[in-house]
């Protein structure tokens, strides 16, 4: 059986899925409801400084949208961090982590962007036996205003001056999250390095509008008639999260420090992609808001029979496997070629392949053969877009097939070569590099 | 003396008054908001959409699912009516299990097709609903045009004609229009009014007059018409029912099925509705299945449908099959009646004769089978009855024993068109009848206006 137990920048728990800083990790009652369905650690939310707690808006604070079946795909939120009194908070966290000594528990933290706000704070943190601290660089509402949040995860040199303060003041580990709302994600991400940060955590949410109230022409969530930019998050982040993940995982700079990822993941499978390019963990919030916390169950039954199915015996397996996999379009081989594939009997003759494909691409697919409705690809004509698999309702009815070396393509008439040639040595490219003979 | 349920005879009030009000109600019932929005949300919105193909009247069926799903039933209904003014009733009558439903890619791939008769409900009762009407009419363009029979076939052709301009006068032999959708469906399928609901919807475009209680051959000649309107339609359907050619068919309790059905639908008090205890249909066809499963709905102990042939003959869909053996009707295939056997001229049975296929022709094997019956109901189709037709009918056409008409609907007399069950090669199908008389409207609309120029 699969050892999917974690050791995350030395805090350890039984398995990599983390509910992140959010409301399902906001009080003692939720956390103790999750660690009983099985999570292995929590991110509590954001704690602030001593005083007067954060208010709410008292109106809708999500919005949201959905693919078919009402599915939720994307969820936005204008909460802030936490509006329960900061004592109260830490004598919970205490609580917990002496009840639940083998799970971790991290405590979200924002104060405003002065030592002494953060000299305050941690020890208070530390005091109560919390095994690691994340800085929350990237909430991107209400308290951005402020000149928290990702006001600060915005400025590299904020970022890297606050990690510091932190590492010298605490003897935690600093998990440092990391806003999207941002052009390149390994500016922050090195920002944080050089300030000694033991981690990563990312992405935060997206500034998101989710829907316009057409009756009152006001954004969702509304309140009182208006609304403000929120953040954004669950299913339809995922591939952002990713790339942003990818894109610190590879970079010579940021190469091997340590990745909590958060984005969107519902799965088991999502959680072993993140992994796969080079998270160490994930953390989790829009799925167990969308399904309740048993969802671990699923994520971790799943991810033990994959990797047994696999070979894999520890998440060290499998963690930065697809990293090197993960290269420039320049680097990309243009000499291989793949073809669409329609397997005739798994087809239920819907036809989206076709008029995706002859509308939109490049006219490769019929739609009727000998005056009977048939659909195939014309190997012709097809370069291997994938717009037809994606499009298609039925998995594995569409295979992209890679045709062999000296094959010809039906397209351009010539063999298919054997030879790895990308962009950077291609005749059309000005700039090409004439290969040493 | 036996009561209620197992009063012998032909009788009424089998069954308690809350009894007949559940029997009665929706075969199917609308879809709420939420159930379609998740139906139509399994539309795949195919090319060339096979269910589209399928559907007689043509109906753009994933634009209207698609206009569902993004809370658009208005204008999902206008898409339907565009092709089909009677989308409401064809939503509730249609065999979709063997049009658009079957051949559904989603029934292709697991054998579960989207609903695309109760989406076309649910969209087609939220406009009528609201009396949302979607055509104006065109500018007057003075020419008149007379529709016989106030049916599917010529309330379509009348509505289009209107919508050009034209001024149609139906004329409808019965007290009530609607044709066979007030008179021949069974009354779970059409609950509420809803045929006169539709009528009046249908009507509301102005410039179409129902005068009812007018007859072909009996009030007025084919040549009336001709000679007083520009055009004439003829959408009467079938007149007559086929006989059993069985000996003592005219025995007392032998009803012709199309006339229990239309009894049924008009009688303000089900219960004061007789329905045999035991009841033998003969014929395998919709209206077969429509007297079985009402008679066994108003209270019939034991209902048995006879059919000729095998199951896969019978021209009632698996559906409707399906529907009379939940509600407990017996189908028995292979039988053909010989002879009603009676007493006091009162039927007491019927006298049944296996059957076999020969080579390709049905013979009678000899073997006889009694079955005891106090209701005989004859169901083996209907026939075209050109006699309405004497006096100017002798230059149309007929062809198999039915009106004689080209793609467009025009009959070989000119200026008469034809459509619905009345014309040779139709399907017998409300929405087929919807098809021909928007077509043949559309070939009138040209002819009276050189080409659609008025």
């Amino acid at each position: 059986m699969a050892d999917i137990s974690n050791n995350f920048v030395g805090i350890k728990s039984p398995n990599p899925f983390w509910l992140a800083s959010a409301p399902p990790t906001d009080k003692a009652y939720n956390v103790i409801r999750a660690f009983r369905a099985g999570w292995g650690g929590v991110v509590w939310k954001t704690l602030g400084e001593e005083g007067p707690p954060v208010v709410n808006v008292n109106g809708p604070r999500y919005g949201a949208i959905w693919g078919a079946d009402r599915r939720l795909l994307g969820l936005n939120n204008i909460e802030l961090i936490t509006d329960r009194d900061l004592q109260v908070n830490l004598r919970e966290i205490k609580q917990v982590k002496m009840d639940w000594p083998d799970r971790a528990i991290v405590v979200s933290l924002m104060v405003p962007c002065e030592e002494h706000a953060w000299k305050a704070i941690l020890p208070v943190v530390e005091e109560t036996g919390a095994d690691g601290i994340e800085l929350n660089f990237g909430c991107p509402h209400g308290m951005s205003e402020r000149g928290m949040g990702s006001a600060v995860g915005q400025v590299p040199e904020y970022i890297e001056m606050v990690v510091r303060w932190c590492k010298a003041n605490t003897r935690m580990p600093v998990i440092t999250k990391l806003t999207p709302n941002i052009t390149d994600i390994r500016k922050p991400a090195r920002a944080a390095l050089a300030g000694g940060t033991d981690a990563v955590s990312l992405i935060n949410t997206i500034n998101s509008i989710t829907g316009v109230n057409l009756d009152s022409f006001a954004p969702e969530p509304t309140i009182d008639g208006k609304g403000s930019h929120g953040g954004y998050c669950g299913p339809a982040v995922k591939p952002i999260a990713m790339n942003m993940v990818a894109e610190i995982a590879r970079d010579p700079e940021t190469h091997g420090l340590p990745i909590s990822g958060i984005g969107g993941i519902t799965t088991w499978r999502d959680a072993a992609e993140f992994m796969a390019l080079g998270a160490g963990n994930v953390q989790v919030c829009t799925a167990a808001m969308t399904y309740g916390f048993k969802i671990v169950q699923e994520m971790i039954a799943g991810l033990e029979n994959w990797m047994d199915e696999k070979g894999h015996a520890s998440l060290d397996d499998i963690v930065g496997r697809a990293t090197p996999n993960v290269t420039d379009w320049q680097y990309l081989n243009l000499n291989y070629i793949a073809k669409a594939h329609i397997d005739q009997e798994a087809c239920i003759k819907c036809g989206r392949c076709h008029i995706a494909c002859e509308d939109t691409a490049h006219q490769a697919i019929t739609a009727i053969v000998d005056g009977v409705r048939h659909f195939e690809v014309i190997e012709a004509e097809c370069v291997g877009c994938n717009l037809c698999v994606n499009v298609c309702p039925v998995e594995n009815c569409i295979t992209m097939e890679p045709l062999a070396a000296g094959v010809i393509d039906q397209r351009t008439g010539r063999p298919v070569s054997p030879v790895y040639a990308n962009w950077t040595t291609h005749p059309n490219n000005p700039m090409a590099k004439v290969a040493a003979e | 003396m036996a009561t209620g349920h197992f009063k012998q005879g032909i009788a009424g009030g089998r069954l308690s008054p809350e009894q007949y009000a559940d029997n009665f109600s929706d075969l199917h019932p609308p879809l709420d908001h939420h159930e379609a929005l998740v139906e139509s949300d399994r539309c795949y919105f195919c090319y060339d959409a096979p269910c589209m193909n399928a559907c007689p009247t043509s109906i753009d069926i994933p634009l209207f699912i698609r206009q569902i799903s993004t809370g658009n039933p208005i204008g999902s209904a206008k898409t339907i009516f565009d092709q089909n003014i009677l989308g409401g009733m064809c939503a509730r009558v249609c065999p979709t299990e063997t049009l658009c439903e079957q051949v559904c890619v989603r029934e292709v791939a697991e054998g579960k097709p989207v609903q695309i008769g109760r989406l076309q409900r649910y969209a087609t009762d939220v406009a009528m609903a609201e009396n949302k009407q979607f055509y104006p009419r065109a500018a007057p363009t003075g020419k008149t045009v007379a529709v016989v029979g106030a049916g599917p076939a010529g309330l379509a052709a009348a509505h289009r004609l209107a919508r050009h301009g034209h001024d149609v006068t139906i004329l409808e032999a019965r007290p009530k229009a609607g044709g066979l959708n007030e008179y021949g469906i069974a009354a779970y399928k059409s609950i509420d009014n809803f045929a006169q609901a539709e009528v009046d919807y249908i009507t509301s475009i102005g410039g179409i007059d129902i005068q009812n209680g007018k007859a072909l051959g009996r009030d007025y000649q084919l040549s009336d018409l001709t000679r007083n309107y520009d055009a004439v339609f003829l959408g009467m359907g079938l007149g007559g029912v086929n006989a059993l050619r069985a000996e003592g068919e005219d025995a007392q309790g032998v009803t012709n099925a199309v006339e229990f059905i239309a009894e049924l639908r008009q009688a303000s008090d089900l219960a004061s509705l007789p329905v045999g205890r035991r009841v033998v249909v003969i014929g395998g066809g919709m209206t077969a299945i429509d007297a079985a499963v009402q008679s066994k709905l108003l209270g019939a102990e034991e209902v048995t449908i006879c059919y000729r042939r095998g199951q896969e003959h019978m021209n009632a869909s698996e559906f409707e099959q399906d529907l009379a053996a939940a509600n407990g009707v017996t189908i028995r295939h292979w039988l053909q009646p010989k002879r009603v056997i009676a007493e006091g001229g009162k039927v007491s049975g019927i006298e049944l004769e296996y059957t076999a296929m020969k080579g390709d022709k049905l013979v009678g094997t000899g073997e006889r089978l009694t079955l005891t019956a106090d209701q005989v109901f004859k169901a083996i189709g209907q026939s075209f009855v050109p006699a309405a037709l004497n006096g100017s009918g002798a230059l149309l056409a007929l062809e198999a024993g039915r009106i004689k008409v080209d793609a467009e609907g025009r009959t070989s007399l000119a200026n008469v068109w034809a459509g619905g069950d009345c014309i040779f090669g139709g399907d017998d199908l409300t929405v087929s009848a919807v098809a021909q008389g928007r077509d043949a409207a559309e070939s009138i609309h040209r002819a009276l206006t050189s080409n659609g120029r008025a």
